[in-house]
């Protein structure tokens, strides 16, 4: 086992060199089928069975672009402000490895389809960052390796591996942005921020489920430092597996660091990929890779030239949602929060949720409270895996929402009756009903509970009469306790000092 | 009456069949005994169906149900190994894939069956394509039946040779560089290579994608045309696949037999195309065609293409820089053979003594020549000049096609050599392409017919017919007429004149008594 790598301080690395990153990520398209079959492009689901001769490369059989995931593509390089080629082409990228089933991707090379654009990106102050976007390009994603009877299951001392082609040719974007300059020791946030804008990117163009656990959402984040004061890049690693938005952080602060204590120590750092390991927090040596990496590259044959009209570009680009930034700030304007509302919202990933909440009928803040607040405690009470949005359905939190608002829930009885609903026992009204939650709201029965308090403590009631209004306290909680808490505290209260003086 | 049988033009066969004076089963085992019978000498099959009889039955049947059937129902075919089939093995040629059945059949198969022709099993073939003479088959050479110490042609010398020596009427076969013309001008046949995109190519295993074109093996022009009317059109599955609508092949051969169809047709004889290195009876036999086409009225003259020159040496950096890519997939992890180093080894020996065994000589060069070429720091040298030559090659053509009808020129610079000549000579088998490898390269149609018997040695030549892209059924009017002037100079057909292989006493008995 190596010797844990030296670390430069944070700061001080910062001081002594400028960090520059740059990203590759890739998104896999949620088209029907897969990118050059029309095998079913499903996660999951047995090894080896959403697959046809295509998928497994079997002699004789030739590629078909699938047109959604070419108008998909084109979308995405559309909201990332990217021109759109008017002739793309694929390529083939020559490697053998054994997820690869043809032991060449069909990817793109010099003609991407989409090319030069910006993403805006806010940063976790709220200011927005610009990263300069080279291109982004379609190709087709491997088979899935599982590596059987070593002790770290990747392939080394691994006795055997096992090879599961239905992911091979799940059609991928790739968007690579140029080298990043300029976020200094925000360039950790940045890298967060920028796959998190992707991610809403592609959600809001409905192109990708965009789930990074499951592998939708991929980033390999590169990294290097340079001197203050040279102009020359210095080399960059490439960190592979960073699989959560807090990953990307992470790893790109440990990168800076590592290559800051190398750099420092008159070594130099080697060019190569590096994985990230969640567990330790660390990145360790994956294979060297220089700019020389020979894919023979050369055009598919098997395929022709990509050609989209300007009408349908015309017609996508009038078709693109807002972008995520322009939609935040007219959120925050529709909905009247605060800085700070809107950021706790936005930081918890919460505002797709209050959208659905707000757009079942609830008001925002309402939906603002019961999501950052109940909701999110009960995530966090349940581990730290749990996110909030898989515990119950905006849907399910507006029509709570809608009970309190008329009358038939105090905000008691409903975090009961989300405890319900997230046990399963059915919607808000079901579990109401299956629980007996209503709020009493008969007079009548209310008025008999008070009489038999207030008949048990007299004193209490002499010093209501004598005006120390305050005292009726203890007979409201000795009602909602008779009650069960199923009462209307409010109106309780009211009730009481009506009957005192009676 | 089987001898008859086999001896019948496909067109003629399937009017006896259609006519109910012969059935698909009794034409199927005339072919089958033939098989039998002199393959053993020829080697033109790898694998002989075992459903062939079968599927005649079955073809018999919808017949005498009264089912309307295709022009060529029933009729046996014989299918180049580089076609997937799903019932029978395909290898290519190739030990890498011996005993290997696709889970699918090619598109150009599936169309067979639709159209009910029987399929009688599967040709030999240089491995992958890759060769002049079949003696690059992982399975041994076939022997030309003309001469059967000489080479068949190649790639497609199987088809060829199983159609010449009359033990299939059809076969399909698959040109990336002359495969199917060449083998037809050494081996007294017709072959026809279509535009580029008129046939699928799904299902073919590919040798070099962008000149790769499956087409048709025949012994007439007219059979030839009625097989490329079953195969041709768009597949979905070909994204290079063209949508044109294709006009019968088969009406454009028949409308080349009518007096006076060459008339005024202007027909251009490429000078860098018969040239010095082209055998003596060859380029005696052609300026006999060329005398037969003006005495019939054709305007002949002669243009020039300098462009090819080079295209040999284009041809030979494309094709092996598409094939290293496309046979990178022969790496014994999904299909096909595996070879386990001894003591075992990492997937990559396992593929590394995989290719080593399962690849011959002939694989091996072009897998590396073609690697190299596509290489960085080599590929704007290699593959990107090769595509730029491959550029003046089309517009060569263009310009020519702008004056003449069609183009003509041998098809093949000499008759067969003996097996063995050329075998480790690699350029000198290179330059058996040096006609047919344009029409390749620029995606045009092309068709070799028999052109007479070379003087010197006695054996087939053929003449080479070249029509501009989409123009294929002028190759077959102007293909049937050229076939119908030499017949009738000669008096009879060219195949007629094949040595019989019946050399067995049993044959000669058969023989005695026709």
């Amino acid at each position: 086992m190596a010797a844990r790598p030296e670390l430069m301080d944070y700061d001080k690395a910062l001081e002594m060199f400028e960090p520059v990153v740059g990203f590759e990520v890739h998104v896999e398209l949620s088209t029907k089928t897969k990118m050059f079959s029309d095998a079913p492009n499903e996660f999951g689901g047995e090894p080896n069975t959403n697959i046809t001769p295509v998928d497994l490369g079997l002699p004789g059989s030739l590629p078909v672009v699938n047109g959604q995931a070419v108008k998909y593509a084109i979308s995405l390089g559309l909201a990332l402000g990217c021109s759109i080629a008017p002739t793309s082409r694929f390529a083939r990228k020559n490697y053998f490895y054994p997820d690869l089933a043809k032991n060449y991707q069909i990817s793109q090379s010099d003609e991407p389809i989409a090319f030069e654009g910006s993403v805006e990106v806010e940063m976790p102050d709220g200011t927005l960052f610009t990263v300069p976007v080279e291109r982004a390009h379609m190709e087709e994603d491997a088979g899935k390796l599982t590596h059987v009877g070593g002790s770290t299951g990747r392939i080394q001392g691994a006795e055997y591996s096992l090879v599961d082609y239905n992911r091979a040719g799940v059609p991928l974007v790739e968007i690579v942005t140029h080298p990043i300059i300029g976020a200094e020791h925000l360039a950790p946030e940045l890298g967060a921020a920028y796959v998190e804008t992707i991610r809403d990117i592609v959600r809001g163009l409905g192109i990708s489920e965009a789930k990074m656990e499951r592998g939708n959402l991929r980033c390999d984040a590169n990294i290097s430092l340079r001197p203050r004061g040279q102009e020359k890049l210095g080399t960059r690693t490439e960190t592979k597996n960073v699989n959560s938005f807090r990953a990307v952080e992470r790893a790109i602060r440990y990168e800076i660091q590592r290559q800051a204590a190398i750099l420092a120590a008159g070594g130099s750092i080697t060019q190569e990929t590096r994985h990230w390991h969640e567990d330790t927090g660390r990145t360790s040596a994956g294979r060297p890779k220089s700019d020389a990496d020979d894919y023979r590259y050369f055009p598919e044959p098997d395929l022709l030239p990509v050609e989209p009209s300007l009408e349908l570009i015309d017609e996508l680009r009038a078709a693109l949602p807002e972008s995520p930034a322009v939609m935040r700030t007219r959120l925050k304007a529709e909905w009247g929060f605060t800085d700070l509302e809107f950021q706790d919202v936005k930081n918890a990933g919460l505002l797709g949720e209050i959208v659905e909440t707000v757009s079942a009928g609830s008001s925002p803040q309402a939906a603002r409270k019961w999501w950052t607040g109940e909701i999110a405690r009960l995530a966090n009470a349940a581990g730290p895996e749990v996110e909030a949005s898989s515990l119950v359905t905006p849907q399910q939190v507006a029509e709570l929402i809608t009970l309190i608002d008329s009358g038939e829930l105090t905000d008691r009885l409903a975090r009961q009756v989300l405890e319900g609903v997230i046990a399963g026992e059915g919607s808000p009204s079901e579990v109401v009903e299956k629980r007996g939650l209503k709020v009493v709201s008969d007079d009548g029965a209310l008025i008999a509970a008070i009489d038999d308090a207030l008949a048990a403590q007299p004193d209490v009631l002499a010093k209501i009469r004598d005006g120390k209004v305050q005292a009726a306290g203890a007979v409201i909680g000795a009602v909602m306790k008779a009650m069960k808490g199923q009462a209307d505290a409010a109106r309780v209260r009211e009730l009481v000092l009506e009957r005192a003086q009676a | 009456m089987s001898d008859d049988l086999i001896r019948l033009s496909a067109a003629d066969l399937a009017s006896k069949l259609a006519s109910g004076e012969v059935s698909s089963v009794e034409a199927t085992k005339a072919h089958l005994d033939r098989i039998a019978s002199v393959d053993k000498d020829v080697h033109a099959f790898l694998h002989v169906s075992e459903a062939a009889l079968q599927t005649a039955a079955e073809i018999d049947a919808k017949r005498k149900a009264g089912e309307k059937l295709g022009p060529l129902a029933g009729v046996p075919i014989a299918i180049k190994d580089v076609l997937c089939t799903s019932d029978m093995p395909s290898t290519s040629g190739s030990k890498i894939l011996e005993g290997w059945v696709p889970p699918y059949d090619a598109t150009v198969v599936a169309k067979l069956r639709a159209a009910d022709l029987v399929p009688l099993g599967k040709t030999n073939m240089d491995e992958f394509a890759m060769g002049s003479s079949t003696e690059f088959s992982a399975y041994g050479p076939t022997h030309n039946p003309w001469n059967l110490d000489r080479i068949p042609g190649g790639s497609g010398g199987g088809s060829a040779a199983a159609v010449a020596a009359f033990e299939a009427p059809l076969a399909l076969g698959s040109d990336t560089g002359g495969s199917i013309r060449q083998p037809g001008a050494v081996t007294g046949t017709v072959g026809v290579k279509p535009t580029y995109g008129s046939v699928s190519r799904y299902g073919a295993i590919a040798l070099a994608s962008s000149l790769d074109q499956v087409g048709p093996v025949s012994r007439t022009v007219l059979d030839s045309a009625l097989l490329h009317d079953v195969i041709k059109g768009h597949d979905k599955r070909d994204s290079t696949s063209l949508r044109d609508e294709w006009p019968s092949f088969a009406d454009a051969a028949t409308a080349g037999l009518a007096p006076g169809s060459l008339q005024g047709v202007k027909i251009g004889i490429v000078k860098e195309l018969n040239g010095d290195g082209f055998q003596q009876g060859v380029k005696a036999r052609f300026a006999d065609a060329v005398a037969l086409l003006t005495s019939a009225g054709a305007e002949i003259v002669e243009v020039s293409a300098p462009s090819f020159e080079y295209a040999i040496s284009a041809y030979y950096l494309i094709l092996p820089a598409e094939a290293s890519s496309n046979l990178a997939k022969f790496d014994s992890v999904r299909f096909g053979l595996r070879v386990n180093p001894e003591g075992g080894g990492t997937v990559e020996q396992v593929m590394s003594a995989t290719r080593e065994q399962g690849f011959g000589p002939e694989v091996k060069r072009r897998i590396i020549l073609g690697t190299y070429a596509l290489s960085a720091g080599y590929y704007d040298a290699y593959y990107g000049s090769a595509q730029k030559v491959r550029t003046l090659v089309q517009r060569d053509f263009a310009r020519m096609f702008d004056e003449v009808d069609i183009l003509l020129s041998p098809s093949a610079p000499t008759t067969a050599f003996p097996i063995g000549e050329k075998i480790d000579d690699p350029l000198a088998m290179y330059l058996n392409d040096l006609t047919t490898i344009p029409a390749n390269l620029a995606g045009i149609p092309g068709m070799s017919i028999p052109m007479g018997l070379a003087d010197e040695d006695g054996l087939p030549t053929g003449i080479q017919l070249m029509a501009p892209a989409r123009e294929d059924a002028r190759l077959y009017t102007y293909g049937a007429a050229l076939e119908q002037l030499f017949e009738q100079s000669w008096g009879h057909t060219l195949i007629s004149k094949a040595p019989s292989l019946s050399a067995s006493e049993q044959s000669a008995a058969t023989e005695g008594v026709v």
